[in-house]
Parts: C-alpha cells; sequence; structure tokens
C-alpha cells in the first residue's frame, strides 16, 4: 500500500474514534434539548462533576474536606478505604440522579413555561455553580482515573499493538488505534442502542418521546412533566458521566474537562439538537473531517492547529444548507 | 561581609525608627478555574515563604512581609484587575504569573515605577533592562530553555545533532511559539533538523499531533505546552511508544500534574528547570516548623516539596532578597517600589547566600544588572520517576546558547523600544 494512502486510512480510522468521544459529549445536549426545549450549557461541567465525584468515591476522599477542615479545625480528607470501580459508578449514577432532582426541584420547575432564552441562562448559572461546587466538594487537583476500560483490562492487553501488527502484516503498514479509542467506541455504540430501545419500548422511554413532542398533549394524557424532566436530566448526567470518564482517562480528571462541550457544539450545528442518531454520525463526521484535513492541508499548507476552526466551519456550512442539522427536525410554524 | 554590614545597618536602623508599614507583595494567584491545579501550588509557596520569614526572623530587615493575594483565575483582565486594585496598597513587585497578564502590565508597571518579576514566562526579550527598565525575568527566560535543551541533547549525542530530528509540539498560542525562531537559529547552527507541530488551545484533542510524529519520526521531541495539553501529550506520547527519555518539556510542563495522570507509561519524561525539585532542603524544616505545624500554611500543605510549590518558593525567595539588596542600597528598611526596583537590579545570588538560605543549589548563581535583567539563563534538567513518583535532577545548572540568544533578545527588544519611543540606557 503507498505510504500516503496508509497515513490516510490511519487519519481516517483516528477522526472515526475522535468522533465517537465528540459525540458522547453531544448526546447529553440532545437528550435534554429534545424533551424540554433547553439548550443545556452544564453538559461539559455535568462531565467534569461526574467524574471528580467518581475518583472521589473511588479514592474515598472525604467531600468537602476542605471546608470541614477549615471550619471545625480537623484534619480529615480521607476515609481510607478504596471503592471498586464498579460500585464506584454505581454511587456517582446516584449522585447524578440526586443531581437531576435538585436541578428540576429548585430551578427548572419554577422556570416552566419561560422562554428558552432564560432557561439557557439558567442553565449558565447552573454551570458557574456546579464548577463551584465541585471545587469545593472534591479540590482542584488533576487527579487520574482508573476504571478497567482505561487501563486495557477490559480488552485484551496490546491489542492496538495486535492491530499494528496484523495491519503491517497484511498491508505493509501497521495503522495505530488507541486501546481507549476502541473502549470509547464499544461503549458509545452500547449506550445509543440502550438509548434508543429506552426511547422505542419502555412506558417512561415513551412518555419522554411524548413530552418531547407536544408538552401539552403529555400533560393532558396523565404524562408528569417533573418526572420526565428528571428522568432526562438524569440520564444526561448518566452520558456525562461517561463521556467524562472517556476523556478524563486521557487527561486526568481535572477542571479543563468542562471545555469538552466545546467540541460537541459543532457535532450538535451539524447532526441536529433532537437526533440521537445525528450526534453520532455528526461526531463522526467532525471527527474525520476535521483530522482529514489537518492532514492533508491543514499541517502542510496552513501551519497546523486547523482543527478548533475547521470543525466549526464544517458546521457552519452546513448550517448554510440545512438549518436544523442532518437529523434535525424541519421547523415548520403555523400562523 | 558586605552582606552581613549591610544587615547589620538595616537592622541599627531599624531599631531607632517608628513603626513602619508591611512590605507588600501582591500575589496574582489563580486558584479556580481550568488552570487552579498549577495556580494553587504555585501561591501557596510564594505565600508560605514570607510567613515563615515573618514567623523565624521577624520579616525582612526587620519589617514584616505582607502577601495580598488577588485572584486571577488565568485572565487577563481580571489579572490588570487585580494589579489596578493592589497598587494602591504599597506593592513592590508584582508576579503576574501569566505571560498576557504581563504584557499588558508591562508598560503600566513602567509608568507606575513598580518593578515586575516575570520568572520563566513573559516577554523574553525583557532581558534588556536597558528597554524595559521595570520587567525582570531572571533567572532564565523561553529562549533560555529552547537553547537549554538543544544543549541537553548535544551532550547527549557527544556534541553532534546533525542528521538529527527535533519535533517543537506547542501550544498555539504567544507562548508556545517563543522558541521557535531560537530553535530555527539553533537548527541552523548545529544542523538537526526542526519540526513544528502546534496544538490549539485547550489542547484536550491531539491525535493529528501525534499521528504525524508517529509519520514522521523524530529522535526528539520538546513541549511547550500548558494545562491539559500537557496531560495529554504525555498520554498520546505513550500511546503511539515515542520513547519518554527523548521527551522534554519546558518547566511549564514539567510538574507532577503532568505526568501522574499517565502512571507509569510517563516513567522517564524530562522537563527543564530552573530551580531545585523535591523537599530535601533545610528551608522545608522551617516551612513545616513556623508555617505548617503553626497552622498557617497558604493552603493544605501537602503540596510541599511539588515542583510549583517549589518555584512559588524560589520567586518569594529572590522577591525577598531583592528587597534585602533595596534596604541596604537605601539604607532604610521601609522602601517604596522605586527602591524595590533597584533591589531587583542590584540582585546578586551566590551559593553561599542559597546555602545560608536553607537552599543550596536550590538554584543557579548569578547576579542582574541594567544590561541584563534576565540573568545568566543557566538552566537544568529534571526527569521524572513513576515508581517513586518524584522529579530528580539529573544535570547541572549549565550555560545556554547566549551567542544566539542575545541577538534576539536584542532585535526584538529594540523593535519595542522604536515601537514605544522608548530611549534605551541605564537609569
Amino acid at each position: 500500500m503507498p505510504e500516503q494512502l496508509a497515513f490516510t486510512i490511519e487519519v481516517f480510522l483516528n477522526g472515526l474514534m475522535a468522533g465517537v468521544l465528540y459525540a458522547l459529549v453531544a448526546l447529553g445536549f440532545v437528550l435534554i434539548y429534545k424533551a424540554s426545549g433547553i439548550f443545556n450549557y452544564a453538559q461539559g461541567v455535568m462531565a467534569l462533576f461526574a467524574a471528580m465525584t467518581l475518583v472521589g468515591i473511588q479514592n474515598g476522599q472525604v467531600p468537602f474536606s476542605h471546608l470541614i477542615n477549615a471550619i471545625l479545625g480537623t484534619d480529615v480528607h480521607h476515609f481510607g478505604w478504596h471503592v471498586h470501580s464498579a460500585i464506584a459508578i454505581v454511587f456517582t449514577v446516584a449522585v447524578m440522579v440526586l443531581l437531576a432532582v435538585c436541578v428540576q426541584r429548585f430551578v427548572f420547575r419554577h422556570l416552566v413555561g419561560q422562554e428558552p432564552i432564560i432557561l439557557f441562562m439558567a442553565t449558565i448559572g447552573l454551570a458557574y455553580f456546579l464548577e463551584g461546587v465541585a471545587d469545593l466538594m472534591w479540590g482542584s487537583e488533576i487527579k487520574s482515573l482508573n476504571v478497567c476500560a482505561t487501563e486495557g483490562a477490559c480488552l485484551p492487553q496490546g491489542l492496538n499493538m495486535w492491530i499494528d501488527e496484523t495491519t503491517y502484516n497484511a498491508f505493509g503498514y501497521g495503522f495505530f488505534i488507541d486501546n481507549l479509542d476502541i473502549v470509547a467506541s464499544i461503549v458509545a455504540i452500547i449506550l445509543v442502542v440502550g438509548l434508543v430501545m429506552f426511547a422505542q419500548y419502555t412506558k417512561q422511554g415513551r412518555a419522554m418521546r411524548a413530552v418531547a413532542d407536544d408538552h401539552q398533549a403529555a400533560l393532558s394524557v396523565g404524562v408528569s412533566l417533573n418526572f420526565i424532566w428528571i428522568l432526562v436530566w438524569s440520564l444526561a448526567g448518566f452520558v456525562a458521566l461517561v463521556a467524562g470518564i472517556m476523556w478524563g482517562a486521557k487527561s486526568g480528571v481535572q477542571f479543563s474537562l468542562s471545555l469538552i462541550a466545546l467540541k460537541a457544539l459543532p457535532v450538535l450545528m451539524l447532526g441536529g439538537f433532537t437526533s440521537i442518531p445525528g450526534a453520532i454520525v455528526g461526531g463522526l463526521i467532525i471527527g474525520v473531517g476535521e483530522k482529514l484535513f489537518e492532514f492533508l492541508i491543514g499541517a502542510p499548507f496552513l501551519g497546523g492547529a486547523t482543527e478548533n476552526w475547521f470543525a466549526y466551519m464544517l458546521a457552519l456550512l452546513f448550517l448554510v444548507f440545512r438549518p436544523q442539522g442532518l437529523f434535525g427536525e424541519k421547523i415548520i410554524e403555523r400562523v | 561581609m558586605k552582606y552581613k554590614l549591610g544587615t547589620l545597618a538595616v537592622a541599627g536602623l531599624m531599631a531607632a525608627s517608628p513603626v513602619m508599614a508591611d512590605l507588600v507583595f501582591p500575589s496574582l494567584s489563580y486558584r479556580t478555574g481550568p488552570y487552579a491545579a498549577g495556580g494553587i501550588p504555585f501561591a501557596d509557596g510564594y505565600a508560605d515563604y514570607f510567613t515563615m520569614l515573618n514567623a523565624r526572623d521577624g520579616g525582612i530587615g526587620g519589617v514584616m512581609a505582607k502577601v495580598i493575594e488577588c485572584e486571577t483565575g488565568y485572565n487577563t483582565e481580571k489579572g490588570v484587575e487585580c494589579y489596578e486594585s493592589t497598587k494602591g496598597e504599597g506593592a513592590l513587585v508584582y508576579q503576574p504569573l501569566s505571560t498576557g497578564i504581563t504584557y499588558q502590565l508591562i508598560p503600566k508597571t513602567t509608568a507606575d515605577n513598580i518593578p515586575m518579576h516575570t520568572m520563566g514566562y513573559g516577554r523574553t526579550s525583557a532581558a534588556n533592562g536597558k528597554v524595559f527598565s521595570h520587567t525582570f525575568n531572571y533567572p532564565a527566560n523561553y529562549w533560555n530553555g529552547a537553547s537549554g535543551a538543544i544543549n541537553y541533547l548535544l551532550s547527549e549525542n557527544g556534541g553532534d545533532l546533525k542528521g538529527k530530528k527535533v519535533a517543537l509540539v506547542y501550544h498555539n498560542s504567544a507562548y508556545g511559539k517563543e522558541p521557535i525562531r531560537t530553535l530555527q537559529e539553533l537548527s541552523a547552527k548545529h544542523g538537526f533538523e526542526f519540526k513544528e507541530v502546534p496544538v490549539d488551545h485547550p489542547g484536550q484533542e491531539q491525535k493529528s499531533q501525534w499521528l504525524q510524529i508517529r509519520r514522521d519520526k523524530p529522535d526528539y521531541v520538546i513541549m511547550y505546552g500548558w494545562g491539559v495539553m500537557n496531560q495529554v501529550a504525555v498520554q498520546e506520547a505513550a500511546n503511539i511508544r515515542f520513547p519518554m527519555e527523548n521527551f522534554i518539556g519546558i518547566w511549564w510542563s514539567g510538574s507532577e500534574n503532568d505526568v501522574l495522570a499517565a502512571g507509569d507509561k510517563a516513567d522517564g519524561y524530562k522537563a527543564l528547570t530552573f530551580h531545585g525539585v523535591g523537599d530535601d532542603f533545610p528551608v522545608f524544616d522551617d516551612i513545616q516548623k513556623h508555617v505548617v505545624d503553626a497552622g498557617n500554611a497558604a493552603g493544605a500543605g501537602d503540596q510541599i516539596g511539588t515542583v510549583l510549590y517549589n518555584r512559588g518558593l524560589y520567586a518569594a525567595m529572590l522577591a525577598a532578597e531583592a528587597a534585602k539588596t533595596a534596604q541596604e542600597i537605601h539604607g532604610t528598611a521601609d522602601i517604596t517600589p522605586a527602591m524595590m526596583r533597584d533591589g531587583m537590579e542590584n540582585l546578586e545570588i551566590t551559593e553561599e547566600k542559597m546555602a545560608g538560605l536553607g537552599m543550596p543549589n536550590f538554584g543557579p548563581s548569578f547576579s542582574v544588572s541594567c544590561d541584563n535583567h534576565g540573568g545568566p539563563g543557566l538552566i537544568g534538567m529534571t526527569q521524572w520517576d513513576a515508581t517513586a513518583k518524584e522529579w530528580k535532577l539529573i544535570s547541572e545548572f549549565s550555560e545556554t546558547d547566549m551567542s544566539v540568544i542575545q541577538p534576539l533578545i536584542d532585535a526584538d527588544s529594540g523593535a519595542y523600544a522604536s515601537e514605544n519611543n522608548i530611549e534605551a540606557g541605564c537609569k
């Protein structure tokens, strides 16, 4: 295989993998927007909060320890135990559900019927509040995340080396694919299939779709809007946890995790704000598009570092020709 | 002896003087936001050193030191607000701890006659004190860093880098681009191939860059990164099995934060430094006794001996020594910012002085002058031991190639002088 073609294929494959990671973040936005029409600015911070909570529980860290020590003059930081990843994930999901209940009860319950821009502003406030709470609760230091997927224990060790060797023997060029990206892809597939099946085949899922289609009609047939909103925010919290684990495994769990939301925006613009498959396909197109552009044009002719702006430019192009995104619902307002 | 006599004179003056105001050292810190993990230990180290001086020595020359902390969140606008809100408190010297804030404060501090110390960051050509009268960047700057890395590689390769490939992975910002010109010049001088690999802020996704490195197979990678970019780069380098011992970060890419997330895979990664690492220095016993055990630590006391804590401590030590020098020059313990500037411009750090401070060989010996606000640019190399979870100094603090760096400093500072109608010269 010609070397340039092999490089291009390798970049394409890695673009697909990066796209899956972008899609994981975008999914949380889609879930909330679809059910409530709220663009959740806090989704990136939710990923940060979830990942910090997971690591905190895993490491037996005492929440708010700095605050407690400052007030009470104590010196407690750890409970002295280590919690298994699976159990820590269950506890973290419980915390995210609790967060969803609080968000619904103390914020959005009071904002029902308000303009979308008001709801959006509320999520901005929520983002900064959550960031502050996460800082107080778990501290600002960078924490390493150690769940089975990130250590390669959920996949045979050295899978990427096997891919490298096998493709080298077959094509004369060994392709590089990161173990973590393979895990992320598998997790994303399971997550999307699970979410779609939940929405299609469960009573709560159908109620969620009904609310997404028409709030008033759903209320008139006895669907509880409060419950659906809590459900949707809980699901978004779960998706945020998954995204937080995958991104946190790369960089460590730190405050920059909240910035991953920036990677989801072009995906949403491209895939549409209301479509779960749109988030996936949008993520893949953005991932592959930005990587190929960087490889073929950006690095050789423009000095590199083109990925950030290219993703937005690509999304903008789609917006011009298809404002609702690839899979979004076309908005028709009758007067 | 001269130093001791000066100190005695200041102490004598103190005894005969009325009660004086505190010596104010503002700390423009960032304990919140995406870079808090780096900002907290530096701010802790800076504050703890002055707390120790107050508790152990009764301040500096008999006057208590006062640290005024202002949160910038690593945001340039907030940093400027911090400067404006604290300069009236009698601030002696500013440490902006951000290249963006530094650029904004260069004209302001000059106009306000307050010195600024940008240790290992900021505008590199500020080393020319004839143009940048109030900005100091001793003991080393970004260009010294680039040259230090190449000198180290030269020593590793028997003095010959011909035919070698060196890639620079850098934060795509003014900071990250700082070493490019120096490395281009050094590439021409030593005959190595130089390749630039920019990474966009914040650097959470670097797949393209490391695939490019995997394809180009450079012999060495130098990194000028910051924040999350560092952790991701170390992880990605490990993923593509790039030899960690051939991967060298600048000092802002060389703290515990940057390597712990990658675990054992980060073992062998190297980083440049201009100060000591670890807590095996007598000064830390005093910090423990007078600050931590007394319950007066700026933080939780758990950062002592980390790279960035040590950097904050070192910055505080240099500020305190400059204040002492100013007191000696002007014969008063109650110094003004203008006097502090004189103290910084006449600062001399010797091995004997550092040993007396409980910091033997903690940093290079150097002296500052009007011509040279940047010091000699002596650079050391550290290496991460993932098993022991500690950085180790693996080289002496060595000279950098000033024959390449000085013309660049002269050209850049000359351009700044003509843009701003500054008449270069010593005051």
